[in-house]
């Protein structure tokens, strides 16, 4: 089991009024409300969360990016990512993960990556995302070529990090007449890659395609379990087994040593108006083109107002009962978290630790009781599950690099 | 009134499935519809047939015609149209560029110059406004942006009615997802048109709403001095889409410029 912290990184000054009374605290949400002082700060206090969770004994760090909005501070994941390569030696640095389809230059970001990975030693988890929609639309990327942008620049990526140089890549969206970086990943055949989602199936069909463990992003334990059935017929059919060394999970888990602090700060889970990315609208988050075609007729009865977000609107309470936002003592966390693991079967778990206005003290409170406690009884549970990380089931990077691949039929009389 | 003898047919162009719609004898005129696609039939389209042999194709990706993948660029789009025309025999016809459509009307006015009668212009896209910004689809709700284009919302209602239907909001995002692939950047012009639009020496009608709020006046105006032989007409108490909100005087302003027959 690799157990790891997340935090999205809040930029917890901003004025709340402000967004409600602009009715919007994305994309467009003016950064005149954003204090260079308070950031600061913020971004030291996340450096400190980072470095106790490393003392602890986290597995793994987690780090993503978003742009314009409050809920995420980071907006270019590698510099935090370089950071952590300098200051911690243990932990995995988990990047969940870099946008690709906003990269205009693929061949700079295997730079980066390849400079993270010989600088933290290889310990570079390098995930890669589509990025959500106002992200395309923050960095004034076309929102309809977001999956084919994705697929070459992971394409280019690759054969930068494992094909020696200098070659020319011309292909659709990219062109690089000269590739030869002379920065190249520490970990061979390339650092790890991992593939976070939350409802595409595309994404899931391509990363298990690709072998790449996918991660689920606090989805319900019923969605989690669909992705898994989906994740497990494309291996099947691409010729392999999938198991808890192919899935992860993200899921928000605020732990305290008092139960009704615990479940006050996990209140905060969702500051942004009950929405992760916060008030958007419709079309911001999901630009034309970026979204599956089959999905077209239901979000444009939502974009208009006239049908329920088809991801679900549910209380704090509801999500308490799901098992989507956990919080509480060491005890109860543990408790809830061995349904998960029994149920879901992953092998990768990040917990989101903290968010919103959870003050640092708590954040650190959090962090603590999370290495100390919580991930030592959750390693025991895993091994008694059987739940091996693919560092530990020793699982190839992709499924080129595949010693065990059958044919399709045989892979699943087993 | 008269029992309109609309045709629509399907022609291949470049490989794509193309909807043309076609009524009415005369002279050939070309009409280009906008962004938001087109409805099958239109007030506007309806009275040039009294004047016009008149062609409404519908854009490639847009509407009732086939989304050609390969596709980047209005000029793209303005060569099918140069080579339907070419194959429907027709020469010296006018073109009739609204808003979106205005831009392929200009690009194609620019490509063949020679082979052109007149040009109308109705608050066309294409060129970059020196003041304001031509309203982005992106940021802007299906409803909310389609209404940008009326003056008086009352004719909004009367085309869409007061709650489109969840098949034009679809239609709406299939339109958007091709400009999208089209013009997204720079965003609805093109830095070179302005260059190229002088060599179009035929008259030139440049129509703009004045209230507009979809592409600025400053775009209109960019065009009556980028085309030798342009003039400007703006139109009083109107928005972006004058053909929808205006028809009557939109055709009447188009008659009296080409002339009958």
């Amino acid at each position: 089991m690799h157990l790891m912290y997340f935090t999205e990184q809040p930029m917890s000054a901003y004025p709340e009024q402000a967004g409600r009374d602009f009715g919007a605290t994305a994309l467009m949400f003016s950064n005149k409300h954003f204090d260079p002082v308070a950031g600061s700060r913020l971004y030291n206090n996340y450096i400190e969360q980072y470095m106790l969770a490393e003392e602890v004994g986290v597995d793994g760090i987690m780090l993503n990016e978003h742009h314009n909005a409050p809920f995420c501070m980071q907006a270019k994941a590698n510099i935090f990512a370089a950071i952590l390569a300098g200051m911690t030696r243990k932990v995995k640095i988990v990047m969940l993960g870099n946008p690709l389809p906003l990269a205009e230059n693929p061949v700079r970001l295997a730079e980066e990556l390849a400079m993270i990975d010989m600088i933290s030693r290889g310990r570079l988890v390098s995930g890669f995302v589509r990025g959500g929609g106002q992200e395309q639309l923050a960095t004034g990327v076309n929102p309809a070529f977001n999956r084919e942008r994705f697929e070459e620049a992971h394409e280019l990526i690759v054969k930068a990090w494992t094909q020696t140089g200098p070659f020319r890549f011309e292909g659709t969206h990219y062109q690089h007449r000269v590739v030869n970086p002379w920065a190249v990943p520490l970990q061979k055949p390339y650092p790890r890659v991992w593939i976070p989602g939350v409802i595409s199936k595309e994404t899931i069909v391509w990363a298990a395609q690709q072998r790449y463990p996918y991660i689920a992003l606090n989805t319900s334990i019923e969605q989690t379990k669909k992705i898994w059935e989906l994740y497990d017929s494309v291996a099947l059919q691409t010729g392999y087994v999938g198991g808890p060394e192919n899935r992860g999970y993200l899921i928000q888990v605020h732990i305290s040593d008092r139960e009704e602090k615990a479940i006050e700060n996990a209140r905060q889970f969702r500051w942004m108006q009950g929405e992760f990315t916060g008030l958007a609208h419709p079309v911001w988050s999901t630009p034309s083109g970026y979204g599956s075609p089959s999905n077209r007729r239901a979000f444009v009865e939502f974009a208009a107002g006239r049908a329920k977000n088809p991801r679900g609107e549910t209380s704090f309470e509801q999500q308490m009962a799901d098992l989507r936002i956990i919080a509480g003592t060491p005890k109860t966390v543990i408790a809830r978290l061995r349904r998960i693991l029994e149920e879901t079967r992953p092998g990768i778990l990040a917990l989101w630790g903290n968010d919103g206005r959870v003050s640092q003290e708590d954040s650190l409170t959090c962090i603590r009781l999370m290495g100390t406690e919580v991930f030592p009884a959750l390693r025991e549970i895993a091994k008694s599950l059987d739940l091996k990380s693919p560092f530990e089931a020793d699982a190839p990077v992709h499924l080129r690099y595949s010693t065990d691949l059958k044919p399709a039929k045989a892979a699943a009389a087993e | 009134m008269a029992v309109l003898d609309w045709t629509d047919s399907t022609m291949d162009a470049a490989g794509t499935r193309l909807h043309v719609a076609r009524a009415g004898r005369g002279r050939p005129v070309m009409v280009l519809h906008h962004e938001t696609g087109t409805l099958d039939r239109l007030p506007f389209y309806d009275a040039l047939t009294k004047s016009y042999d008149v062609l409404v194709p519908h854009h490639p990706g847009y509407s009732r015609s086939e989304r050609p993948d390969w596709m980047r660029s209005i000029r793209d789009i303005a060569v099918i149209y140069r080579g339907l025309l070419s194959e429907l025999g027709l020469r010296n016809a006018a073109l009739i560029g609204l808003g979106f459509g205005g831009w392929i009307a200009a690009e194609m006015a620019s490509m063949a110059p020679a082979d052109l009668s007149h040009l109308v212009l109705v608050g066309a896209m294409g060129i970059k406004p020196t003041e304001g910004d031509i309203l982005d689809l992106a940021v802007t709700g299906y409803i909310d942006y389609a209404r940008a284009g009326f003056h008086d919302q009352k004719a909004f209602d009367g085309v869409y009615g007061a709650e489109p239907s969840i098949d034009q909001l679809e239609m709406w995002d299939i339109c958007r997802e091709m400009s999208f692939r089209i013009a997204w950047k720079p965003y609805m012009y093109s830095q070179t048109l302005p260059h190229l639009l002088g060599a179009v020496c035929v008259p030139a009608l440049v129509v703009w709403g004045d209230d507009d709020k979809v592409v600025p006046l400053s775009a209109g105006k960019r065009y009556v001095e980028a085309l030798p032989q342009a003039k400007l007409h703006v139109v009083k108490s109107c928005g972006h889409c004058v053909d929808m909100e205006q028809p009557e005087l939109l055709a009447k302003l188009v008659t009296d410029f080409i002339g009958r027959g």
